[in-house]
């Protein structure tokens, strides 16, 4: 008798056994992807961070670690003036794009997202229409209506192109938002007497913040980011924006990039942008998720 | 197209009626001046920004079709004379010139379509599976779904370079990895060697654009129903089952969304290839080729003709989709 219970209870812990390392082995393979997928996500940046401290001499060795770090790469490319400018450039465009389309955006979104009218559908299609349509088929146009308004070769030039892209994300966006307000807020308002001006500007406005704050955040990412407008437009080396700058860095020959200066300098551009998308994290998905998922 | 966006876009929403009724059905006690004072107010906010879109978009886009159809170089764009049809395709001496004839032409054609096709397929693969991990529970989710976040915001130039300088044929750490393993012998020019710069470029884009469509993946994961869930785990369903018989039919709306977004910025890719390969044919695409035309020959009326051609292929490719998308969807309800 003894030696029945003995046996169920061993075939028992057996089971258990096999369950528990079943799922042991499913927690090891989620980890393992999970590990996968963030060393994909960063080491290509982590490698340019490392590239970017270590001196030419140690450039071509492999190793995970720079050996010697040192900041000579840093103090090379902001000891050339025409990247300082870049930054500056791409700062202006950047922040002035952000601006207008807010601007701009807030009132029109008003209009689309509290107001029925007829035509509203047209215009909401128009903007959906222009945000779908490629920067190239523009280009031509872009270039004429530019020169023709003397920016070329100017950031002018760039903030008045970048309207194009900017400009219906943001509507569209903040449309969405604004359509998920309380109906009573503005009833409200309006029982008090208030101009739809008013409206926006005492009862919409304070509560925009966050959206606002959102889809300024992606403006500014997309300007800061562009390359085709920004190559185009622009001419000499003060006038470029930091990603072309990045581009057209170039060394002696085509086969002897100076990679040292370009990673410190991808690098340089980079870290407001990702210290920016850690922070807001959370705003911008659900940025990006009204942009697209509700529209 | 029209009636698709407008279902989806404006008359879906439950706001979108409260803010109707304010102006149809209460017009009763509160009069139809407040009501007109609002319509006229909104085309008002509306203008600057109809405006701005007037400038910087349906007025370029008018004149690059018109200077399609004339001989206008850069540095003189209104001289042009018209030539009809002649950019497109002009049949002369016995030989046909133009961009319909041009075999560069057809190959960055081809390459676009290839380039967005296989980018996009990947794209979607590996989002979903990021977004699935990114649903699960576990300890440092918020870390791990920050850190799939980072290439995204990583400008594109920046990646391209990054992944230039990794794809090096001679110091490159991947191929100094690959030969590490014994997978290569010598290493491989990547972005030189025509047979595969076409996958650098695909590399480079998948691994930038796999965060926007795990996250949008992954917001419509959070929206699902979990009784459903509960009811396949007490039925015991193979996880996988699950997947394909419930997940995916649910994610599938976001799921078009997110392809649509992303056939539609593949189509018309332009810096991740101009930063990697350059004017290489091998990786030339519709953008390349227009702008190589229209900047670096002067050519004004060809390049347009190109851009031209490129805008009608991506209405094309928007219209198509939208009406398989509805049929699609028609059939499933």
């Amino acid at each position: 008798m003894n030696t029945h219970v003995l046996n169920s209870k061993s075939r028992n812990s057996k089971v258990l056994n096999s369950r528990t390392l079943f799922k042991i082995a499913k927690r090891l393979g989620f980890y393992a992807l999970t590990a996968i997928v963030l060393v994909y996500a960063v080491f290509p940046f982590y490698y340019a961070v490392i590239t970017s401290l270590k001196p030419s001499s140690d450039l071509f060795r492999m190793e995970l670690w720079p050996s010697a770090p040192d900041l000579a790469n840093y103090a090379t490319i902001f000891s050339e003036s025409s990247f300082v400018r870049a930054i500056g450039n791409s700062v202006l465009v950047a922040i002035s794009v952000v601006l207008i389309a807010l601007l701009l955006g807030i009132t029109a979104s008003y209009a689309l997202g509290r107001v029925r009218f007829r035509g509203r559908t047209t215009v909401m299609l128009t903007i959906l229409g222009v945000s779908m349509f490629p920067q190239v088929a523009v280009l031509s146009g872009m270039f004429e209506v530019i020169r023709a308004l003397g920016l070329y070769n100017n950031p002018g030039g760039l903030i008045l192109s970048y309207t194009v892209f900017t400009l219906p994300f943001t509507v569209w966006v903040l449309t969405t938002f604004m359509r998920q307000l309380p109906m009573e807020l503005e009833e409200a308002a309006i029982m008090d007497g208030a101009t739809p001006w008013v409206t926006i500007t005492r009862v919409f406005l304070p509560l925009m913040w966050p959206a606002m704050a959102t889809t300024g955040l992606l403006a500014f990412i997309a300007a800061w980011n562009e390359f085709l407008f920004a190559l185009t437009f622009t001419l000499t080396d003060s006038q470029r924006t930091v990603p072309v700058a990045i581009a057209l860095i170039s060394g002696n020959s085509q086969h002897e990039l100076p990679w040292g200066p370009i990673m410190a300098a991808s690098v340089t551009v980079t870290v407001p942008l990702v210290i920016l998308v850690m922070i807001f994290q959370r705003r911008i998905v659900s940025g990006l998720t009204a942009g697209a998922v509700k529209g | 197209m029209t009636s698709t966006v407008s279902d989806n876009s404006v008359s879906d929403r439950p706001a979108s009626d409260s803010a109707g009724s304010l102006s149809t059905s209460h017009t009763g006690y509160r009069g139809t001046k407040v009501r007109r004072q609002r319509v006229r107010a909104a085309w008002l906010f509306l203008t600057p920004m109809l405006l701005s879109l007037l400038i910087v978009a349906a007025w370029p886009l008018l004149r690059t079709f018109y200077l399609s159809f004339t001989d206008a170089s850069l540095s003189d764009t209104t001289g042009g004379m018209f030539i009809g049809f002649e950019n497109y395709l002009v049949h002369d001496d016995g030989a046909w010139y133009g961009l319909l004839a041009d075999p560069i032409w057809w190959t960055s054609v081809w390459n676009t379509v290839y380039f967005a096709v296989v980018s996009v397929s990947l794209e979607v693969v590996f989002g979903i599976i990021v977004a699935l991990l990114l649903n699960a529970e576990f300890k440092g989710r918020m870390l791990v779904r920050a850190a799939v976040l980072i290439p995204w915001a990583i400008p594109t130039i920046v990646s391209a370079k990054m992944w230039a300088w990794m794809l090096n044929d001679q110091f490159g750490i991947i191929n100094h990895l690959l030969m590490l393993l014994g997978i290569i012998d010598a290493p491989l020019a990547w972005t030189a060697d025509a047979d595969l710069s076409m996958w650098a470029v695909i590399m480079v884009d998948v691994w930038k654009t796999i965060p926007f469509v795990a996250l949008l993946v992954l917001a419509a994961l959070q929206m699902l129903p979990s009784d459903c869930y509960e009811a396949a785990e007490v039925d015991g369903i193979h996880p996988l089952k699950v997947f394909f018989r419930v997940t995916l039919p649910l994610i599938t709306p976001a799921l078009m969304v997110a392809v649509i977004f992303r056939l539609l910025d593949a189509l018309r890719v332009f810096d991740v290839i101009y930063v990697l390969t350059s004017n290489s044919t091998s990786t030339m695409t519709m953008s390349i080729y227009a702008r190589q035309q229209l900047v670096e020959f002067q050519d004004v009326g060809y390049g347009s003709a190109a851009s031209t051609l490129l805008f009608l292929i991506i209405s094309f490719a928007v219209v198509i989709y939208l009406y398989l998308g509805r049929r699609q969807l028609g059939v499933e309800q």
